[in-house]
């Protein structure tokens, strides 16, 4: 018996595809994502709309509080450690949660070196922009990826280019002969291995969600007809009027992500999204996607 | 011509996706459930691992609660792994969500505990042969008590109990899905659906609850 094995690690993602992964930052919450239909949350103190308001210095969240969440759902609960603070995942470890995110949302501990994520028993999911960066942070053992898209904004539109980005380049990998593999491994600044990989069997070796910017049923249909393997709703719940209706659309249009007659019932009279922030007015320091390489 | 059987894959949520390939590569035909329509003339039907909490509710949200249980109680062959073998359940313990409930088991949720408790495990599964099967287990249920008319197909080496069947319901706390024996796919296919080896053809109803296999 062999616990923690790569393929319970990425298999955990695996059962989670097709389901929306909910930010909470209270056991209520919890209970309301769960009751919406998430098949898991993610607890943190505050969420990255929050967060981006508050700026400052945006750490793991209080032990405490994650396992209160962990005790108040059946369903699993992951937790955010920054990008490059082994510690804080050690601590996540520690505790059981049941994924790690090393999160481009809280801020960075190290701008030049990722967790070494192969050296953990519990999972890890990171951000991308591009098939580079995706490969990058399998390669250091992430078992799930997440496109970027642009964290507390409301706005799907960092979404959209990520996750257009990652799948074009591995349309390009698909056609592609293996005497260009290792230009393009070079290009992409990713592991030869992973590129061959992914060239062979022309899809991910892991499940990759969209995040960053969903807010509405539409966007996390959207999403998933560009390709994603699930979604992850970050500010975009809690901080619209009713969390558990909009909650529970987002999950339906997600399942149901072909079928617009059904994204068009789920989304009639909701109440208030959360408001949105164009992309534009944001300074590009403030940017959260650019966290990590 | 006839036409080849259909097996459905539920696929509100979960891992349906993998399911699909290994049954597809078994040479059956395959569809996505979401909706009730979809039930309609299916030889089988696999309802994969995901969250058993989730699949639930959308189960009753699209109204396939009640026409999959007629189904099932009309002989409807089913695979559940995982979630799927929680929804087949009787008994999960008192805990409140939507259920099939149409399966004579007692099944604990999260039995191992938590994602760093999930484990792979060789298992002796007799009705496969000699060769262990390799199962891997996410944050997985175990069964605690089978009723009268469940078989006990396989176990762990401290005896707990990790597949059964019941008639034509079929149920693993593992995930078959993610490995590349596709033994257990197959054994649902021949001998709890009833197709023929080889052929693309359903024999009505030739295992009745209880029977050996061939």
């Amino acid at each position: 018996m062999e616990e923690s094995t790569w393929t319970t690690k990425k298999g955990l993602a695996q059962m989670l595809k097709g389901g929306v992964i909910m930010d909470v930052v209270t056991p209520e919450h919890a209970k309301i994502a769960e009751e919406a239909g998430a098949v898991a949350v993610m607890a943190l103190e505050r969420v990255p709309a929050d967060i981006r308001a508050a700026g400052g210095v945006a750490r793991m969240s209080d032990p405490g509080l994650i396992l209160q969440i962990m005790d108040a759902v059946s369903i699993p609960v992951m937790a955010k450690c920054r990008i490059g603070h082994f510690v804080e995942a050690q601590v996540l470890e520690a505790i059981g949660v049941d994924y790690i995110d090393e999160s481009e949302v809280l801020t960075p501990a190290d701008e030049e070196h990722h967790v070494n994520k192969h050296a953990f028993k519990v999972p890890f999911v990171c951000g991308c922009r591009d098939l580079g960066e995706a490969l990058r942070r399998i390669g250091e053992g992430a078992a799930m990826i997440r496109t970027k898209g642009e964290p507390g904004t409301g706005n799907i539109v960092e979404a959209v280019r990520h996750m257009r980005t990652v799948m074009d380049a591995i349309r390009r990998l698909r056609n592609m002969p293996p005497d260009e593999w290792m230009a393009e491994a070079k290009k992409l600044g990713a592991p030869y291995e992973l590129v061959a990989e992914l060239a062979k069997t022309g899809h991910l070796p892991v499940v990759n969600f969209a995040a960053g910017g969903v807010a509405t049923p539409a966007d996390a249909a959207l999403m998933m007809q560009l390709g994603a393997d699930g979604i992850f709703v970050g500010s975009g719940i809690f901080k619209s009027e009713d969390p558990a209706q909009r909650g529970a659309a987002i999950v339906k249009a997600t399942t149901h992500y072909q079928d617009a007659a059904l994204i068009a019932e789920v989304s009639k009279g909701l109440a208030k999204a959360m408001p949105g922030i164009e992309i534009g007015t944001i300074k590009a320091e403030e940017l959260m996607a650019k966290r990590g390489w | 011509m006839a036409e080849s059987p259909t097996i459905g894959v539920l696929a509100l949520q979960g891992a349906f996706v993998e399911h699909a390939t290994m049954l597809r590569g078994l040479g059956v035909d395959v569809r996505e459930v979401r909706l009730p329509a979809q039930l309609r003339g299916l030889a089988g039907l696999v309802i994969p691992g995901g969250e058993s909490t989730t699949i639930g509710k959308l189960l009753v949200a699209y109204e396939l609660l009640a026409p999959l249980r007629e189904l099932i109680a009309a002989g409807l062959p089913v695979f559940g792994t995982c979630a799927g073998m929680i929804l087949l359940a009787k008994d999960i313990g008192g805990l409140e969500q939507p259920l099939l409930a149409t399966m004579d088991l007692r099944v604990r949720r999260n039995a191992f505990g938590r994602q760093l408790q999930s484990f792979e495990a060789d298992l002796r599964v007799p009705v496969l042969g000699e060769r262990p099967l390799r199962a891997v287990f996410i944050r997985a249920p175990v069964v605690e008590a089978v009723g009268l008319g469940v078989e006990v197909l396989g176990w762990l080496d401290d005896g707990r109990i990790v597949a059964a069947r019941q008639g034509r319901l079929l149920v693993t706390a593992f995930h078959p899905e993610l490995t590349d024996d596709d033994r257990l796919h197959r054994y649902f296919l021949e001998q709890v659906v009833g197709l023929g080896h080889g052929e693309k053809r359903a024999l009505t109803h030739a295992f009745a609850s209880g029977d050996r296999p061939l």
